[in-house]
């Protein structure tokens, strides 16, 4: 499916003459966008790498946890925008930031650890 | 008092009352078993080995009980892949003690991620324990996805709010809080305005001779805050045990034995029956610390709690499992 989009975004934008960068839209999207709209944070050491992450609205950010102890990624704001549940070793979570703003999130079993997505 | 024995070190007080050198040399023993006891202020220690020797006066009492932590059933990474052969090994100290404890307590992360049949092998192995009864208090580990709900129905009888509560036994108070709640971002263990009013409410008409035993999972002193190792509002908490003569608080989540006096306060962790974790600052981040196999049982542990009539501070015995 990615790759039958991409081709066409690859055609779409040599007809157009135009790179079409409306992340609204998939099916105009390049090869090189797609890549933007998934991002990773890999959670090992009891942190979040990268701690601070800055993203173009639309992206998905999938959190991995690497260590060997439980963790959770939950926004610190009220209500939450995203609480994911208890991630045990090698568990994911992912989340769809279709608004701008700036999200501070923090691991609510040890909060020490907090990051913070840029969404613009 | 017993007479100077060739292990016995007895220490002079300092300006504050106490002889850091001498703590430091204590638990540096603590993890091969040590006996430290504080006598107005005074610090004795005596090796394990010589226990038999020492007159029972000085170490059993009118109330022993024993603290367990951090069990984590559950968990089964390298740093322990058997949780409930370590759990057993440490039931089987408890039953090995020459006193039977009254009563044990455990300062929590009973669990590693709040299942119920985690719970539920806790329980179970904890049944073959001498002492009937045991007092819990929660960990952050065991009030996942529900805000607690789960923990406060299996062992919340009787305890208010977010699950604190106090008993009496032999004239001793004990009181359990908890310091895991809604946690915020960037912080330290909590106890909240609730439960410090009812603190200060509780112990409010106790005589200042009544010993003290507080237990919460997160220390509450400054153990260490960069790895969240400490509770925001614990000086609050022992602000209310100011007048006491003795307290003594009893905590877990650090997976290492560690004591401090100050005052009348006397502070002590135990160690963890799952997985040892790494000293302050001493590691990059607090994590489960792989050991060689054949050490692990030496770095985990209970802890032994003895209160004699009459004597300033209760006696903690820390042994570990090999």
């Amino acid at each position: 499916m990615r790759r039958s989009v991409s081709i066409a975004g690859l055609a779409a934008a040599l007809v157009l003459g135009i790179g079409v960068w409306d992340t609204g839209q998939k099916g105009s999207v390049t090869s090189a966008q797609e890549k933007m709209s998934t991002m990773e944070v890999k959670i090992d050491n009891f942190s979040f790498g990268p701690v601070a992450l800055t993203v173009p609205v639309g992206t998905t950010i999938t959190w991995t946890n690497r260590d060997d102890i439980p963790h959770t990624v939950v926004s610190t704001d009220d209500p939450k925008t995203f609480k994911s549940k208890v991630l045990d070793t090698d568990e994911k979570f992912s989340f769809t930031f279709s608004k701008a703003g700036t999200y501070p999130y923090f691991c609510s079993i040890h909060p020490k650890m907090t990051g913070k997505v840029i969404v613009q | 008092m017993s007479e100077k024995k060739k292990d016995e070190l007895l220490h002079d007080h300092n300006h504050d009352g106490i002889d850091r050198r001498g703590f430091l040399k204590c638990m540096a023993w603590a993890g091969t078993g040590a006996f430290c006891v504080i006598k107005g202020g005074v610090l004795n220690s005596y090796s394990l080995s010589r226990m038999s020797e020492i007159s029972t006066a000085d170490m059993m009492g009118e109330l022993s009980f024993v603290q367990i932590s951090d069990s984590h059933m559950g968990f089964n990474k390298p740093a322990n892949p058997d949780v409930v052969g370590t759990l057993k090994a440490a039931v089987d100290k408890v039953n090995g003690l020459s006193a039977t404890p009254e009563f044990m307590l455990h300062t929590g992360d009973i669990s590693h991620l709040s299942k119920p049949e985690e719970f539920d092998t806790v329980d179970q192995i904890l049944k073959s324990a001498k002492p009937k009864d045991v007092f819990y208090v929660p960990g952050e580990h065991d009030v996942l996805n529900d805000d607690g709900k789960q923990f406060l129905e299996r062992y919340g009888k009787g305890s208010k709010g977010g699950g604190w509560y106090s008993f009496d036994k032999k004239g001793v108070h004990f009181v359990g809080l908890v310091n895991v709640m809604n946690l915020k971002a960037g912080g330290l263990g909590t106890l909240g305005h609730e439960q410090l009013e009812w603190l200060e409410d509780d112990v409010k008409h106790l005589k200042h001779s009544t010993p003290i035993v507080v237990f919460a999972h997160i220390p509450l002193w400054s153990v260490y805050p960069e790895w969240g190792w400490g509770t925001e509002d614990s000086a609050q908490a022992l602000a209310y045990l100011k007048k006491f003569g003795s307290v003594t608080v009893l905590n877990g989540h650090i997976h290492q034995t560690m004591q401090k006096v100050e005052g009348n306060v006397t502070f002590h962790t135990a160690a963890s029956t799952a997985f040892p974790q790494p000293q302050p600052g001493k590691a990059d981040s607090p994590g489960p610390m792989k050991v060689p196999a054949e050490q692990l049982r030496s770095v985990l542990g209970i802890t032994d709690v003895n209160y004699v009539q009459g004597q300033h501070a209760l006696a903690v015995v820390d042994s570990s499992l090999a």
